[in-house]
């Protein structure tokens, strides 16, 4: 059913229906996070849980300064994470840049990584700021390249200043250009969203219209994936479950630096949404120097001592 | 009257510049020579040094790379703070090694003018250790020291401060970074130096101070692939110097014990030479 059957496509539907989500308590949604924050995990577990981790890392690099080189040499890392320990998993899939995609995808294939999906950020990213035809052309382009998932950020201009309507149909379009195939992630920036009742507006919002994923932020923005922020969005698609059945899934991006963020994050995921979230499918991490730490830290575990970066790869 | 409640201190560790508990939660009582309890320190686990650890690394090339000449004055400028602080240092000192005010500020003052020759060497060290060598081609050929990277100390038990002095001056006069352990039994004035650390120009994470057990942190120290040198001059007992020998074989790690003191081989051991060839005439 389209839009499952909760909104009809009119603005006045769709306003109503964001306006009957309930508030979120802000002290509430803050301690909750804080203190999940601090569960102890043990060594076993945090063996799984790394393993884990790895396999959800959107590996990115998304700088102005980005070159064939520095995508190839992060497409083998993508595949191939510790060159040392066949073990290690794969990543969830790398993130870069429209024009990089083709690169990306052939070098992939090349040293065996066809599991490991390309996903490239569109629609303008990361201000979101051009014409809407800009943006159709701008995600058929990373298709065409080989792109399996598009990252697409919303306006948030748009957004903020209530033009909902505008927002949710731009991400309805950019669905119809993706198709089935191709998984959708929408980048909410909540950094820009100021209050977490907008955060879970729009997370609802994205979700009606169509998307796969919703992702916190760009990473250019600070604060980025906050566990809060995280912890709200998850409630939602626990929500939107109840509601439609169907599992979203959710990434946040940005500020996720080491081991320990990135636990804390799973044991969000695990106590707000569900352990059916904690898989690759519904779960990503989008970070880059994440990587190195969580490879540190499986070596750590492996060998019994600490583990030095000069044995990862710089990047 | 009625008599005023002392405020007293609490004794944390150092890591980046800041003074953190241990994240182990663990502390220990520290007791004067008679036995009595003077303070509570932190007992530093493994989790505490791996920070330092990063703490550590992620300052040093930022240190290495400022001149010779302005390590050795940020250096000088902890000698003069140390002096403003004499005093303190004096009264701790004796109160936990239970020796006299007067020896223990000859102590400090030892301390103090040793951290000064120790900063001196800063602009010195290419110019002694350095050289440019002979080559029969239409080539300079140069070889100079440069720091290693991180390295770690333990610290000698008896003499607390100028065995911290010991361990953190010929480290960090070179351009390393460094995490050092401090004696055990008489940790107060380790952490009363840090506080003079943090309020001297020497950039976050360039020193780093745990107090604890050397028992449980050297072989730690030893195995950490991240560091590059250890200095073991405060380990006494042979079990644990093979233990910890043992353990840093794993990475190629530089051990050093030192028996002399003021001593500029103390720094030369945590530098590395580079060779570098350079056409004549370009």
């Amino acid at each position: 059913m389209k839009y499952y059957g909760l909104v009809d496509g009119t603005e006045a539907s769709l306003k109503n229906f964001l306006k009957s989500l309930p508030g979120v308590d802000q002290v509430g949604a803050e301690a909750r996070a804080a203190m999940l924050g601090t569960r102890s995990i043990k060594t076993s577990s945090k063996k799984k849980a790394i393993d884990l981790a790895i396999s959800m890392v959107d590996l990115t690099t998304l700088e102005g300064a980005d070159t064939a080189g520095k995508v190839t040499a992060l497409a083998s890392k993508a595949v191939r994470p510790d060159p040392t320990d066949p073990t290690v998993p794969s990543v969830g899939a790398i993130c870069v840049y429209n024009d990089m995609v083709s690169i990306a995808r052939k070098h992939l294939d090349l040293v065996g990584g066809s599991h490991v999906p390309v996903a490239a950020v569109c629609t303008a990213f990361p201000s979101g700021r051009a014409t809407m035809p800009v943006k159709i052309q701008d995600t058929i382009d990373a298709m065409d390249a080989g792109a399996g998932e598009i990252d697409m950020v919303i306006d948030r201009g748009a957004f903020l200043s209530g033009h909902l309507m505008d927002v949710f149909e731009e991400i309805v379009k950019i669905r119809e250009v993706c198709g089935e195939k191709v998984h959708l992630k929408v980048i909410l920036e909540t950094g820009e969203l100021v209050t977490y009742d907008n955060v879970r507006k729009a997370s609802f919002l994205a979700m009606l219209a169509g998307a796969d994923f919703i992702k916190t932020s760009t990473g250019k923005v600070a604060p980025a994936a906050t566990p809060p922020v995280v912890l709200v969005m998850l409630e939602a698609v626990r929500d939107f479950y109840e509601l439609t059945n169907k599992r979203i899934g959710v990434k946040p991006a940005g500020g996720i630096r080491n081991t320990k963020d990135a636990i804390k994050q799973l044991v969000l995921v695990n106590e707000t949404a569900g352990p059916e979230w904690l898989t690759p499918s519904l779960f990503r991490i989008g970070a880059s120097a994440l990587l190195n730490d969580l490879l540190m830290q499986r070596m750590k575990i492996r060998d019994g001592y600490y583990a030095s970066p000069t044995y990862v790869t710089i990047d | 009257m009625n008599e005023r409640l002392k405020v007293k201190k609490t004794y944390k560790l150092f890591i980046g510049g800041a003074f953190p508990r241990s994240e182990s939660g663990r502390t220990y009582e520290v007791k004067g020579s008679d036995g009595g309890f003077i303070a509570n320190a932190c007992m530093a686990s493994r989790k505490d040094l791996k920070d330092a650890v990063v703490a550590a690394r992620s300052a040093q090339s930022t240190w290495a790379s400022a001149t010779a000449y302005n390590r050795g004055q940020i250096l000088y400028r902890i000698a003069e703070m140390l002096e403003g602080r004499s005093e303190q240092f004096v009264k701790e000192i004796s109160a936990s090694e239970g020796i006299s005010e007067l020896k223990a500020e000859r102590e400090v003052l030892a301390a103090i003018d040793r951290w000064v020759w120790y900063a001196g060497w800063s602009d010195k060290l290419a110019v002694l250790a350095g050289s440019t060598n002979p080559v029969s081609g239409p080539y300079y050929n140069f070889t100079i020291p440069e720091a290693m990277g991180v390295v770690g100390a333990i610290a000698t038990e008896k003499n607390s401060l100028l065995g911290l002095v010991d361990a953190i001056a010929p480290i960090i006069v070179s351009g390393n970074t460094c995490i050092v352990l401090a004696s055990g039994t008489a940790p107060l004035s380790a952490m009363t130096f840090a506080e003079v650390l943090a309020t001297s120009d020497l950039p976050h994470g360039v020193c780093n101070i745990l107090t604890g057990s050397k028992e449980e942190l050297a072989p730690w120290f030893a195995s950490h692939m991240d560091i590059n040198g250890l200095d073991i001059s405060g380990v006494d007992e042979p079990s644990l110097v093979s233990d910890i020998k043992t353990a840093g074989a794993q990475n190629l790690k530089r051990i050093h014990s030192f028996s002399k003191v003021q001593d500029p081989k103390r720094i030369l051991a945590f530098m590395e030479a580079k060779t570098i060839w350079h056409p004549i005439g370009v």
